[in-house]
């Protein structure tokens, strides 16, 4: 399989593939704090969107939740580590659990009773906010008042209790970012993906070929629940506080697709450039606003809105079929 | 005569209150070629639907190869092997027409790369092999009703349930698609059920003719049995000029 990716890849795209990652890899030597933090967040941002993209893109199912997987995770591991003193290496196996079993639990419900497109929507909204109120009422994890991890010990890297510096934060997120969008690619060319991809397409047709579209839909949403919980764990460690509001709200699941939409949905390098995209505006626009003494937290979700509405108009297949096409690299991608 | 392989009995299926197919029995030999036909509306669609598990039928049972299939779900009719075309088609149009086939050959649970290759071989079949690399979105209707076929054949039935894949076809195109069925049925024993308007590729292929008007059976036959029937006659009188 690692040489059908190799095959399938042209000596060109794997000099820019090589070249991104060399650079990426050599960032925190170069970059100061500042700009190596919002690159962080871009890569934070690449990783969930590739597993929102695992459902949506490849799978075709459309979920406005997906803030309730990150929250999940990270509520998970950080109350097992403040708890229970379980470190989040070993956490995260079951914050990946608890995600998945919520994913299991909406696919259920939805489609069992025939509850697709964006009647799916709304019940992964409904449930994100359900268990954002439920949060808000968990004492145990300190409910509307946040939940607080230790800050200690930020100058040497312990991987298995996630506690270093930002450095070791990035290039955790980095390798991540790579992996998900190297396992989803992998994913793709696998009989599952396969599967997927026919019921994004037409699912009656893939029903007829045979394809039990229920057990394929659920294990789409239960993997892709499972990998953006991993994401949830990051961001407890990274950021040390856990607020219900901040962390399940609905601006945070728009947030996770704006990247792979204005990307490319269903492209594997997609929720990548989305990412930079997204997070190079979004840094610029905060910059310039707060220059003008404006305020910004409104604007920010404004100017998402319009772009997202623009790319859905101008260019649904995202931006980077475009830009891929226009640089001379192959896409073995969707091409719609 | 060889035995049955798919058995009708006494199938009804309503849609608020039509009866689309009003009490049908009959058989379909193992290795036949057979054909349904009727005008349009007659209820040939909905009997393949109810078939293919699209529908559970309102009375009666589908017996295939032996096991009861009645209302079981089409992922698993498929499975049992029965394999089905549909008459508005549908393509997966976003994937390759290789892609498409592919994933039809998957059903055997082969390898994707034994599948891709299986693929390769239908489409070769098919006259499809200089489109294997293009969207299945992109082709015209013609070649998206042979990519009905393909992916269809792809998952190795033991009989293939064709609606209408010969419609909109030119005469020369109706029988290259009628050698290809005849091959296939001689070479692997394959049964197959088409329904047709066509009356030519009807007359050229089946052996044993049914006919459905109103939903309800009104012949069966040889196909010169059939076209001398005065009931067959009566319900087609202006109708298959415009096939
Ligand atoms: N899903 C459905 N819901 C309601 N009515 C339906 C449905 N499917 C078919 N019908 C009706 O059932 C009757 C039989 O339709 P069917 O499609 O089976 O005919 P057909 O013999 O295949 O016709 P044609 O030759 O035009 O394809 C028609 O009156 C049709 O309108
Ligand atoms: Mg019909």
């Amino acid at each position: 399989m690692i040489r059908n990716l190799a095959t399938e890849l042209s000596t060109r795209d794997a000099v820019a593939a090589t070249t991104l990652v060399l650079l990426l890899v050599a960032a925190p030597f170069v970059v100061g704090d500042y700009l190596l933090s919002v690159i962080l967040i871009i890569l934070y941002f690449a990783y969930v969107g590739q597993a929102w993209n695992l459902m949506m893109g490849i799978a075709g199912q459309l979920s406005l939740g997906h803030a309730l997987y990150v929250g999940l995770g990270a509520y998970t591991a950080a109350a097992l580590f403040v708890h229970f003193d379980v470190p989040p290496a070993i956490g995260l196996f079951a914050a990946m659990a608890v995600a998945a079993l919520a994913g299991a639990v909406i696919g259920f419900l939805a489609f069992r009773f025939g509850i697709s497109g964006v009647y799916f929507a709304l019940l992964t909204i409904a449930f994100a906010e359900f268990t954002r109120i439920l949060f808000s009422h968990f004492d145990w994890v300190g409910a509307t008042s946040g939940f607080f991890l230790p800050v200690e010990n930020r100058t040497s890297s312990d991987l298995v209790n996630l506690r270093g510096t930002s450095v070791m934060f990035y290039y955790v997120i980095l390798t991540l970012a790579a992996g998900a969008l190297v396992f989803v690619r992998l994913l793709a060319g696998t009989r599952l993906g396969y599967y997927w991809r026919a019921i994004r397409e037409d699912q009656i047709a893939a029903q007829a070929l045979g394809i039990n579209v229920f057990r394929y839909k659920m294990l789409a949403v239960v993997i892709s629940a499972a990998m953006t919980a991993v994401g949830g764990v990051f961001l407890a460690f990274y950021y040390n506080n856990l607020f219900p509001t901040d962390v399940f709200g609905i601006h945070r699941s728009i947030e996770i697709i704006v990247a792979p939409i204005i990307g490319g949905l269903g492209t594997y390098f997609g929720p990548v450039v989305g990412a930079f995209l997204i997070g190079i505006l979004g840094e610029g626009l905060t910059n310039a606003t707060e220059a003008a003494g404006i305020q910004t937290a409104g604007i920010k979700q404004l100017v998402y809105g319009v772009i997202l509405l623009l790319i859905i108009k101008l260019v649904p297949g995202g931006l980077w079929p475009l830009i891929a096409r226009r640089l001379g690299f192959s896409i073995k991608e969707r091409r719609k | 005569m060889s035995a049955p392989i798919l058995v009708i009995d006494d199938v009804s299926k309503s849609f608020r209150g039509l009866r689309a197919v009003a009490a049908v029995s009959f058989d379909v030999r193992a290795g036949s070629i057979t054909a349904l036909i009727g005008p349009n509306g007659a209820g040939k669609t909905t009997l393949f639907n109810v078939i293919a598990g699209v529908f559970a039928p309102d009375r009666g049972r589908i017996v295939f190869a032996g096991a009861d299939v009645t209302g079981r779900r089409p992922d698993l009719i498929c499975h049992a092997g029965i394999g089905r075309t549909f008459q508005i088609v549908r393509p997966f149009p976003g994937l390759s027409v290789e892609e498409n086939v592919t994933i039809g050959a998957l059903r055997t649970g082969t390898a994707v790369s034994a599948a891709r290759r299986r693929a390769g071989d239908i489409l070769d079949l098919l006259g499809l092999s200089a489109k294997a690399r293009e969207l299945a979105g992109t082709l015209t209707l013609p070649e998206r009703k042979r990519l009905e076929v393909a992916r269809a054949l792809a998952t190795e039935p033991k009989i293939l349930l064709l609606d209408e894949v010969m419609a909109g076809l030119r005469p020369g195109e109706t029988d290259e698609m009628v050698a290809v069925f005849r091959k296939l049925n001689a070479e692997t024993g394959i049964t197959i059920f088409l329904i047709e308007h066509v009356m030519r590729a009807v007359m050229a292929l089946s052996q044993d003719v049914v006919v459905l008007n109103h939903g309800r059976l009104i012949s069966r036959g040889t196909p010169a049995d059939v076209v001398r029937d005065p009931a067959v006659l009566e319900c087609y009188l202006g109708e298959d000029e415009e096939a």
